[in-house]
């Protein structure tokens, strides 16, 4: 009785060995460092650590370490070296082309015997290293105005051929037809049966002479999923062009992005960059119509468009775009002989052909570059919510075509230096499909992060002593016991935390101290029942055997239950309640082994298959 | 050993029951009164709004940070010191116009040189989601624990568990309400902790008085929740003892952002412990439960006996 056999102790060592090993990442520190990665899908590679090397010993910079894994290149600082840390990145920045993304990053510094063992430390969460976290929300209705116009494009062009309609007016989310007679609907019909397959009649609409059109349901979602998917793309390369270390960007639900950048300080900047939807159109001067006609009259002549720049002054501009943001496949900014700030521009080949032929049949005619933002606001209008949108559409420059040119040119008659930066970049990254509002915004500092931290450990510390000093004074020998067993618990539960690299969040470090009192709950009903059954008999070694068997079960459904109610907290919350419910989930499970399988082992150890005279409880 | 020492307490729970529903009658009404007049105050995880956490040099001038931001409109502020007098706390309501630019204009304003900490901004939409989503949460473990202890216990001990559990709700709700702190989404969380916790507690006398039930010859309920009540006060107590000295720990040294959550937990403790002892039991005592009820095998039985 009271005895486990070898091979049992055996596998509970064996269970917390491994747990030791695994929760050993985390008491080594993090060294300052600088990550570089690829902006692209390309792989980085011994040639391209050769290159950073050799860059580092030309500059002379001190450094302590440089490594590759993982598809990326880490070059790690003392911890003294925070200012050499952030001129290398500028260095590195200036000297590396755009495919490389050079990011300031913390590495955790486990030795490489321990990390080839797959052991990582912790991975901590923004409200403890410092970041911003943002929700993103695509706007869906945007997306779906664009799809009509679209079509409202294809149907116009499908129906001209053979001159089947009298009109098509947009209404949003349909499009309204005026067929010219009864025999035109009908083939009308049989085309847009046979050619649109992704609009529908809307039921009822159809009149004698008129019917609506609508998008199915099914190419709705399509190129809401599209969109979604798109902007992911596009932001993920605007964050690669921010040089941010492990930044996540993922999918929220159908219309959302959560993006988060560790460690991001200038927040305004990110802000700035994430949400803007820029892109600029070419477009030929309309030369012949007469401008101080069309606004006197305000009738815009056809096939023109009238624009202003952003100091108000009108011109008249050709309906037909050169070419578009889609077509950039490259830009950067500069500064012009005249000092001024400028963009410089690379075409794809589509845009730099039609570039090449509008050159040259128009020289000497002016071209106008538009620069076109988006933005989605949510304002309160009598108490409701509701969506802004705004499009503002500026003329940046216009001016002479002096020469042909193809893919390769530069745009001039930007406002500063940063806002040619920031159109370069914008450029380069890719427009977004859809227009996108931040809808939420966590931003910690990386004070409050450190803050954080040395709080989150010091409560735990202490709220840990406490149980301890407790637990022993009050059960003496099995207090002992169940300290040891809940010394095996926190460490088997930062185990599992750095196995499966959950992310560490305060709320979650309020979750392990939590799991900390509970934990001795399962000890402190079986000692209590010890108690109880030595009461009807003398046997102690039958009295301690009956108390674990009988706890058991109270133990398993106590802590079901409460596992119910943590799973649920971690399907339906959010950030602070997932990080709270994983660890108290994780605290549930592996305290049910260390309070009742190990503290067994320990008891009999201690006293199984011994005399015992009294017990120490 | 001294086996004297170890006599268990006969405290006659059952018989105080009544008293103790006054005492709960009296803290529902409370709390329910305070909620409906004065509501939760609700932070910006579910109002939507701005939040800026800001660390200065020197002791903040908290009323020129008020003149800089009355200057501007904003409406709905409210400044005040967090932890120390260094450290600054604006929150705004929703503006006309919401969006996520306000904040960093606001720091633009206030001038350089200040530590950004903190800087949570919610939009409308999204706060309304996280109350609905909340207290979807809140449901859904309540009906998911409602059918775990129906399947392992009984029906009138799940009514019993769920009527000790909204009971610690309301009232935890109705001390925030009636202290007017600041219900944010690490309450909520504490809250559905707290559920977590007290039903532990409750299952633990409920499992005792199930064994009373099935190993002893008697057959009058009251006595047998009696004794189980007794039988598990010492580890009720030890255990509500170990928790709260960690949530101690947590409440004091744990700083600004997790002391609601810490307090909401360590109230929830207290009523938790006294809501498994007084308010599960008396709840099935009312629901009428009996030692049949703990026999789920004995229509077979009696099939069996019937047999020629």
């Amino acid at each position: 009785m009271n005895h486990y056999s070898g091979w049992k102790n055996a596998l509970i060592a064996f269970f917390l060995l491994l747990s030791a090993l695994y929760a050993l990442p985390n008491i080594y520190g993090s060294d300052l460092a600088i990550q570089i990665s690829s902006a692209g899908d390309a792989s980085i590679g011994e040639q391209d650590l050769a290159t950073v090397e050799n860059t580092l010993s030309t500059n002379t910079v001190d450094y302590k370490s440089i490594g590759l894994s993982d598809n990326r290149i880490l070059i790690r600082f003392e911890s003294s070296q925070s200012q050499e840390q952030l001129s290398t990145q500028a260095l590195l920045k200036a000297t590396l082309s755009r495919n490389y993304v050079v990011a300031l990053n913390l590495a955790p510094s486990v030795p490489q015997w321990l990390s080839d063992l797959g052991g990582r430390a912790m991975s901590l969460g923004l409200d403890l290293r410092g970041g911003v976290h943002f929700l993103l929300e695509v706007d869906m209705e945007a997306v779906v105005a664009m799809s009509i116009d679209r079509y409202y494009n294809e149907l116009r062009s499908l129906l001209r051929e053979d001159r089947l309609y009298k009109g098509i007016r947009n209404e949003g989310t349909s499009l309204l037809v005026t067929f010219k007679s009864e025999e035109s609907k009908q083939q009308g019909k049989s085309l847009i049966r046979g050619e649109l397959l992704d609009m529908q009649i809307v039921e009822g609409s159809e009149s004698e002479l008129q019917l609506s059109l609508e998008i199915t349901p099914a190419a709705i979602k399509a190129s809401k999923s599209t969109a979604l998917k798109q902007n992911i793309t596009t932001l993920r390369n605007r964050v690669n062009e921010l040089g941010v270390a492990e930044p996540i960007i993922q999918q929220q639900g159908s219309e959302r992005i959560v993006v988060q950048l560790p460690g991001v300080q200038d927040t305004a900047r990110a802000k700035e960059i994430l949400g803007a939807v820029a892109t600029i159109e070419f477009r030929l001067v309309d030369e012949k119509n007469d401008l101080q006609l069309a606004l006197n009259t305000s009738k815009v002549p056809v096939g023109s468009k009238l624009y202003y720049f952003k100091s108000g002054r009108p011109l008249l501009l050709k309906s037909s775009v050169i070419a578009t943001g889609e077509n950039i496949t490259g830009a950067s900014s500069g500064i012009d002989q005249n000092n001024a700030p400028m963009v410089n521009i690379q075409l794809d080949g589509p845009g730099g052909r039609s570039m090449l032929e509008t050159t040259k049949e128009f020289i000497n005619h002016r071209m106008a570059v538009v620069y076109i933002e988006n933005k989605v606001e949510t304002v309160l209008e009598d108490g409701e919510m509701v969506k802004l949108r705004t499009k503002t559409q500026d003329i940046i420059n216009a001016a002479t075509i002096q020469g042909t040119f193809s893919n390769r040119f530069q745009v001039t008659g930007m406002e500063s230096a940063r806002a040619a930066r920031n159109l370069a970049l914008l450029l380069r990254a890719g427009s977004l499909s859809a227009p996108i509002e931040i809808i939420e915004e966590r931003t910690i500092g990386p004070s409050l992060g450190a803050d954080n931290i040395a709080k989150g450990f010091l409560s735990v510390l202490v709220g840990f002593a406490l149980v301890l000093v407790f637990m022993a004074w009050r059960y003496r020998v099995f207090g002992l016991v169940a300290n040891v067993a809940l010394t095996l618990n926190l460490v088997t539960i930062v185990a599992v935390l750095s196995l499966i690299q959950a992310t560490l969040t305060l709320p979650g470090i309020a979750g392990i101290v939590l799991t900390v009192g509970m934990a001795v709950d399962a000890n402190v009903l079986i000692f209590e029942r010890i108690k109880e059954e030595l009461k009807s008999t003398n046997n102690i070694q039958k009295a301690i055997s009956a108390g674990y068997e009988k706890a058991l079960l109270t133990i398993a459904d106590a802590n079901i239950t409460t596992l119910i109610a943590s799973i649920v907290l971690f399907s339906f919350g959010t950030g602070a309640i997932k990080g709270f419910a994983v660890t108290l989930s994780i605290g549930i499970i592996t305290s049910m082994f260390t309070a009742i399988v190990v503290s067994r082992a320990l008891i009999n150890l201690i006293y199984g298959g011994k005399k015992v005279e009294e017990l120490a409880i | 050993m001294n086996l004297k020492s170890l006599n268990i307490p006969n405290i006659d729970f059952v018989n105080r029951r009544h008293l103790a529903m006054m005492f709960s009658a009296v803290l529902l009404i409370a709390s329910i009164v305070s909620l409906s007049v004065q509501g939760l105050k609700l932070g910006i995880d579910f109002t939507g709004g701005t939040l800026i956490e800001l660390g200065y040099q020197q002791t903040a001038d908290l009323e020129e940070i008020r003149g800089k931001l009355n200057e501007e409109n904003y409406k709905g502020t409210n400044v005040q010191y967090f932890g120390s007098d260094t450290e600054v706390l604006i929150q705004l309501e929703p503006q006309q116009v919401s969006s996520a630019k306000l904040s960093s204009s606001i720091i633009h304003m206030l001038g350089e040189n200040i530590d950004v900490r903190r800087v949570e901004f919610v939009g409308p939409k999204v706060g309304e989601e996280l109350t609905n989503d909340g207290g979807l949460a809140m449901l859904y473990a309540l009906i998911g624990i409602l059918i775990y202890v129906a399947f392992r216990f009984e029906y009138r001990f799940a009514l019993g568990s769920i009527a000790a559990l909204v009971h610690d709700v309301i009232i935890v709700l109705g001390v925030f309400s009636a202290l007017q702190i600041e219900f944010d989404l690490t309450v909520l969380a504490a809250i559905l902790a707290v559920i977590g916790y007290s039903l532990n507690d409750t299952i633990v006398v409920f499992d005792r008085i199930r064994e009373n039930f099935l190993s002893t010859r008697k057959v009058e309920p009251k006595p047998i929740i009696n004794d189980a009540l007794n039988q598990t006060l010492s580890r009720t107590i030890m255990t509500s003892l170990t928790t709260l000295l960690v949530l101690l720990a947590l409440f004091y040294l744990g700083g600004e952002v997790i002391h609601s959550f810490a307090g909401a937990l360590l109230i929830g403790v207290v009523i938790g412990t006294y809501s498994s002892i007084y308010v599960a039991s008396s709840m099935i005592l009312a629901l009428g439960i009996s030692k049949a009820d703990m026999l789920p095998s004995e229509k077979e039985s009696k099939e069996i006996d019937a047999r020629p």
